[in-house]
This record gives structure tokens, sequence and C-alpha cells, in this order.
């Protein structure tokens, strides 16, 4: 089916050029930073993590979004689902793929990165979220295939395809758990240590992920045939609505525990994202974008009338996805080395090479879902 | 067959190309490398023959026994001890690593990193390592 | 042809046999075996730990860094003089900053006059319960049962989840080569490369041999104690017995085995 991909009008071909040229930059960047080491980036002894990692945590977020089509459609017959599930899978493929290139890059010994394999270590979160998103990337592969070619030949997908499909729902919620334990579980970070966590990782990427698939379909509603249907896109603006009043709200529950038990070491790294401590202030912009992005988003989504009407409706999932991606993919990282362990700042800031690897790597993500969902339409259009 | 006439051309070609490394030394043998070896000791840590064939595996080992069970002597085959040393064991008697380490495995294509991180004996113009240091 | 079938699947189940017999000759055979053993001079620790006695340091000229110095040209550890890149297994700090959330006013005038504004030696602690080794992907970093949390470098991916881990910033990455920057090589001990953590080791590489760590050895105040906690005889053990000590961070269930004394 994969041919079909190689067949498409002057746009799409474009668009894929343009991809591979941005792969093409990023892979450049991360040759140079293979040659000197991971200094090219802005990462420090303090902050040792840094945009890479942050982009990575975002994106286990949008991967897991496939659930909140699998579940209703799978599980509880949700037939207007039927259209776009397939779209929720291959964009987790897109998704857990920049997952796992965001780690290769991240790494000061890439060359040593089977050394996961040789020696597991069940103790390590990191071993398990290596073995969850592996697994996730593999599910969705193989379900999406599979019930892609059944359409495409005119027949019901195989029996044998549905505990996989039930499979991938709990799974898909362990992505984003384990990664979330990644960060809860680190005595010295106080910021991370939270038991919510892992909760609001599971707001942020029904949320964030979702509302990329909407962007999506609305977009495809306009520039291509592919029609996924408006019932299925309002039930999708629904669960974006109150994944966000859940983040949101787990967001403000973070902010009371800290600021009414004043405990200073708690306060700081929130000073740090809001006000700004100690003359640092580096993320304060960044944060309150993402706080009015959410008041904005929150506004417009939960309104019936602007979540019904598609211009506003795109407004608002965008407001959510660079919301959502700013306070994930950004701040929730780098504030958990503000202040360091020893009560010291050390700001960070990403270098050319770093923003041009991170490009490189989107656009590696959205060439796999460009090409993937290239097939899917085509599978459709034909079969239909 | 369609297009025999270039489908054949184009596997002879290909053939042509796939065996290049075999036939393009043909006639030009070159010897194996002389190796200086650096010290007038008759005994390495084992016989000529294990080294040869199992010096690389003989390093993973030390490098296991030292850094994950802290050991640092080793017992060989005839009894005798030495410290488990790639930079100080090693390199006392294989004094230069040009004229040793390098000759085989530049011949063979072959990179240990081990010197990235080991320090390599610095190459001095006199005689390499005597056997009295 | 279902004749043919079985004799062959027969033929290669016996075969398969032969497989298990060269395991067996090796074992059963066995020439002279390598041996390997611990240096007969080496120290035999059962739970390293080390005193910092602040009092001792405060004898020491102005500005003394001497054990900072000493574990720098042993361990061939890189200068970048740049707060991003630095790589420290050693180094001073400020009392607020060893030990942020203990300090109080009247501790910090005491500080002041008393101890002179003295700075605090920091490093690894080589914890009881480290959490840089439960987060370790591939054990490059672990603990030894003589309590000392190693780095293997050979095995590290530089993924920097210990340096997360770690409460006390006591870690460090290579972002670049570090071979240009180091003053002076000893040609005892290896480099690192680059991508790789590393930190304090507690210099196991002289106690394999019976010698003091680097640090300890170079303070001519004597500030650094070391020793083997489970000796109760110890000058370690003695010092814990005779004077009040303080951790850093000990609500975290680290069970740090740097101690020290105001």
């Amino acid at each position: 089916m994969l041919e079909k991909a190689l067949r498409g009008n002057k746009s799409y071909f474009a668009w894929i050029g343009f991809l591979l040229i941005l792969v093409g930059m990023g892979f450049g960047f991360y040759l140079r930073q293979l040659g000197f080491g991971l200094g090219i980036t802005g990462m420090s002894r303090d902050v040792s993590w840094g945009l890479y990692i942050g982009q990575f945590t975002f994106l286990v977020g949008v991967a897991a979004s496939a659930v909140m089509l699998v579940l209703p459609y799978y599980l509880h017959n949700y037939k207007v689902f039927g259209k776009i599930t397939i779209l929720g899978e291959f964009l987790a493929v897109a998704a857990v793929t920049m997952c796992l290139s965001f780690i290769v890059v991240d790494l000061g010994r890439p060359d040593r990165a089977f050394n996961v394999l040789l020696y597991p270590t069940p103790n390590s979160v990191l071993f398990w979220d290596m073995v969850v998103l592996n697994g996730y990337l593999f599910l969705n592969i193989f379900v999406g295939w599979t019930v892609l070619e059944s359409e495409a030949k005119s027949v019901p997908p195989p029996k044998w395809i549905k505990p996989f499909i039930y499979l991938s729902i709990p799974w898909a919620v362990s992505i984003h758990t384990v990664t979330a334990f990644l960060y809860a579980g680190l005595p010295g970070r106080g910021f991370w240590l939270s038991a919510i966590m892992a909760p609001r990782f599971l707001g942020s990427a029904f949320a964030a992920g979702p509302a990329l698939l909407i962007l999506i379909c609305l977009f495809l509603r306009k520039y291509t045939k592919f029609d996924a249907g408006w019932e299925a896109i309002q039930s999708l603006a629904k669960i974006v609505t109150y994944a966000m009043i859940i983040s949101v709200f787990f967001v403000l529950c973070e902010l009371f525990t800290v600021f009414y038990s004043q405990i200073p070491e708690h306060m700081y790294h929130f000073l740090y994202l809001f006000v700004g401590l100690h003359g640092h202030s580096g993320l304060v912009p960044w944060m309150w974008a993402s706080t009015i992005l959410a008041a904005i988003a929150l506004i417009i989504m939960i309104n019936p009338n602007t979540r019904n009407s598609p211009g506003t409706l795109t407004i608002g999932c965008a407001a959510v996805f660079f919301s959502l991606w700013i306070e994930k993919g950004i701040t929730l990282v780098i504030t958990g080395y503000i202040p360091s362990p020893l009560e010291t700042i050390t700001e960070y800031h990403p270098t050319l090479p770093e923003i041009g690897i991170v490009i490189g790597v989107w656009a590696l993500g959205f060439l796999i879902m460009s090409v993937l969902y290239k097939v899917a339409l085509s599978v459709k259009a034909e079969s239909a | 067959m369609y297009n025999a006439g270039k489908i054949i051309i184009g596997i002879v070609i290909f053939l042509a190309l796939i065996t290049a490394p075999f036939w393009y030394n043909l006639g030009r043998p070159s010897a194996p490398p002389k190796l200086e070896i650096g010290t007038q000791e008759k005994q390495c840590v084992e016989s000529k023959a294990f080294m040869q064939a199992k010096h690389m595996v003989l390093l993973d080992q030390w490098r296991d026994e030292v850094v994950r069970d802290g050991k640092r002597i080793y017992v060989n085959s005839t009894g005798k001890q030495f410290n488990m040393s790639l930079q100080n064991t090693c390199t006392k008697c294989h004094s230069s690593k040009t004229k040793f380490c390098d000759r085989c495995h530049t011949y063979l294509n072959v990179a240990p990193n081990c010197w990235d991180c080991h320090i390599a004996p610095k190459e001095q113009e006199k005689l390499a390592g005597r056997s009295d240091k | 042809m279902d004749d043919t079938r079985r004799s062959f699947l027969k033929i290669a189940g016996l075969s398969m046999l032969g497989f298990g017999a060269k395991p067996v000759v090796d074992a059963v055979a066995g020439t002279g075996d390598p041996k390997f053993e611990k240096d007969s001079k080496a120290f035999n620790g059962k739970r390293w730990a080390m005193v910092v006695d602040q009092q001792k340091c405060l004898k020491a000229k102005e500005g003394c860094k001497d054990c900072v110095a000493a574990c720098n040209s042993a361990h061939n550890i890189p200068e970048f003089n740049n707060p991003k890149d630095e790589i420290k297994w050693i180094w001073q700090t400020s009392f607020e900053h060893a030990f942020p959330g203990q300090e109080n006013p009247y501790l910090n005038e005491y500080i002041k006059k008393s101890l002179k504004g003295l700075p605090f030696m920091v490093l690894c602690n080589h914890c009881d319960n480290p959490p840089c080794v439960r987060v370790c992907p591939v054990q490059a970093t672990f603990r030894r049962p003589d309590g000392i949390v190693v780095m293997d470098y050979h095995r590290c991916i530089g993924c920097r989840f210990c340096m997360a881990a770690c409460p006390y910033g006591a870690r460090n990455l290579n972002w670049s080569d570090p071979r240009p920057f180091i003053k002076k090589e000893n040609p005892e001990y290896p480099t690192r490369t680059r991508g790789v953590v590393e930190k304090c080791n507690f210099c196991s590489e002289l106690l394999a041999v019976g010698k003091m760590p680097a640090c300890v050895d170079a303070c001519k105040e004597k500030a650094l104690v070391f020793g083997d906690l489970e000796d109760p005889n110890s000058e370690i053990r003695e010092l814990l017995r005779s004077r009040p000590t303080i951790q850093r961070k000990p609500q975290l269930g680290t069970r740090p085995q740097i101690y020290y004394i105001l």
C-alpha cells in the first residue's frame, strides 16, 4: 500500500520536498553534534536535559491520544469515530517515532544505545520507557496497517487483530504514565516530585493530541476530498475541552499546594516560571504565553458556539496545542533544574544547531505522518 | 525475457562491481605487518598464540574484573601475577602504540576505541621501553 | 514423503545435542584457568565513608584548594572554566548551597564569624541508597559492596538520567572531548570520552593498592578523614563518636556517607 504515497499532486510533492529539506538540515546539524559532542547544545552541568527531552515528553502525550479514538470506537462501538481511528493510529506512529528520535539525538553515546537491550535493568524507569514506547510503536503500525489493508481489500479486519487493538488501549496509558514516572520518582527534583505528574501527563495528552487531530481533519476537509465527519470532529472537540479543563485544573492544584504550604524549596521553581527568581526570568514570557493561550483555549472551547464553528474551533485547538507544547515541551523539563539541587541558578538557552535538530525531527515526524496519511486517505478514497 | 540484452549486461556489471574487492588487488600481495614488540621481555601476560587470537577477549575480561568486580590482579595460566591494566601493564612493555598495536589494526581495518580514554604511551625517538623499567 | 520428513527431524534433533557437547567438554576440561584476585596491598574496608571537619579546614591557608587540585590532577579532570561545561568531582561551595534549606540567619552569623565564612567541600556522597544507581538503565553506575558508587565509563550511554536523579548535583557529563582541556595528564589514570557521565569515585584505584584518596592525602590539616565505618576502632568512627555531624539532605533517604563537622 505504500506505493500510494508515491502518487499525488504538485502541492503534495512540494510539501514532501519541503519536509525532506528540513530533515536533511536537521541531519546535517546532528552530524555536527556527533562530531563535537552535546556541548553544541545549550545544555549544561546544571540543566542536563533540555529541548530534546522536553519535546520527547510532549510528544509522548500526543502519541497516546490515539487511544481517545480507539477506546470509544472499539470498546464502546462509537461508530462516529470509524473513519478516523486510522488517523489517530498513524499519528501515534509518527509521534512515537519522533519520541524515539529525540531520545537518540539526546544520547551522549548513541553508539552504545544497544546497551539498554544488552543489560536490561528493571529497576530503571528508562528501561521500561524503552519497552513501552517500542511496543506502542509496533502495536500501532501493526494494527493500523492490518485494518487499513482489510479496508483496501473491502473485507472486515481479521479476528486476531482484536486482542492487539484492546492491548493498545492500556498500553497507550502506559506510555505516558511511564514517562511521567521518569520525572516523578526523583527525590532531588522537587518540581517533578508530585503524585499528579502522571495524571497531568494524561490530561495534557488527551487535550493536545486530539486538538492536533482536529486541526488535521479540518485541514483535510478544506484541502482534500477527505471528510472526517462533523460529528466526529465535534466529539473530539468535546474531549479536548474536558481534557484541557482537567489539565489546567491540575496545574492550579500544583500552584495551590506549593504556595499555600509556603515551602521555599518548592516555591522557587514556580516563582522562576511566573515572575523570575533572583533576576533570572528566561522562562517567564514562555510561561505567561502558555497561560494566556490556555485561557483563550478554554474560552473558545467551553463556549459551544465557538466550539461548533470551524474558524474559531481552529483557533481554539491551536491555542490548546501550543499552550501545552510550551508547558510540557519547554517549561516542565527545564524548570526541574532551576534552581539546581544546590539552589544555584543556571539558565538554559538552546543553540542554533540544537533548534535545527529539533526542527529536523519534527519534520521527520510530519513526513512519516504525511506519507501514512496519504496511504490511508488513498485507500479510503479507492474503497469507497 | 524482455529486454534480455540490457538485463544481462546489467547483471554482468553488477557482478563485476560486487566482486571488485577481490580482483582489485590481485597480484599485489600485501605482507602481514611486522610488529615491533617494544621490549626485550620474552613473555607476555599469556603465550603469543593466545594473545594473537584472544587479546581483545582478555582485555574485555580485565575491564569487567577491574571496573565492575574490583579485582586488579591477574594470575595467568602459569601462575604469574599481573596488574590488570592496559595503560599501566601492557604499555609498560609494548611502549609504542604506532609500531605495535596500530600495525595490525590498520592492516585489518579495525579501530578499537580504547585509546579514546586510555592514554597511549608517548612516542619516543629512543629505544622503546626496556625490560628493566 | 512423511517418512523422509520424520527421519530428517530425528537426525536434526540428534544433531542439536551436538551443540551441547562443546560447552560440557569445555567445562569438564579446564586447564590452567586464569584467576582474578584483589591486590594484597588493597584496603579491605566494608563500608567506606568520609568526614569533613570544618574546624580543621579552618586552620588551612587562605583560599586553600589542595584537595580539589589533587583530585583534578590525579584523575585528568579537564578545566573548561565555564559553568556550562565544567567538570568537578570535589569542589567548594557556601553553606547555603551545600545545605540548602538548613540555613538560618544565626547559623549564618556563626559561619561568618566563627568559621570565617569558610566554604564547604562537596562531592559525591556515595549514598547507601543511591537514586542515581536506581535510575541507570544500563547499570553503568552501580554500588559496590563496600559502599562506593562507581562509574563504568565503558558502558555509560550518556542519557543523563543519573544527573537528573542526583539530589546533590555531584555528577558531570563530558559535553565535548575533554582531552584538549586537561592541564597535565596523569599517565597512570585514563581520561574519559565525550558523552559519558563522571563523578568522584572515592579513588577506588588508589584504595585498591593500599593508598588513601587523593584529596585526603593532599589535605595538610587532615580535615578530610576517610575510613571504614564497619571498623569500630577506625579513626572515622572515633571522630563520629566524639563530634556531632550533619549530612546533606538526609530527609531524602539516600543515606549519604559524607559527614560534616561544623
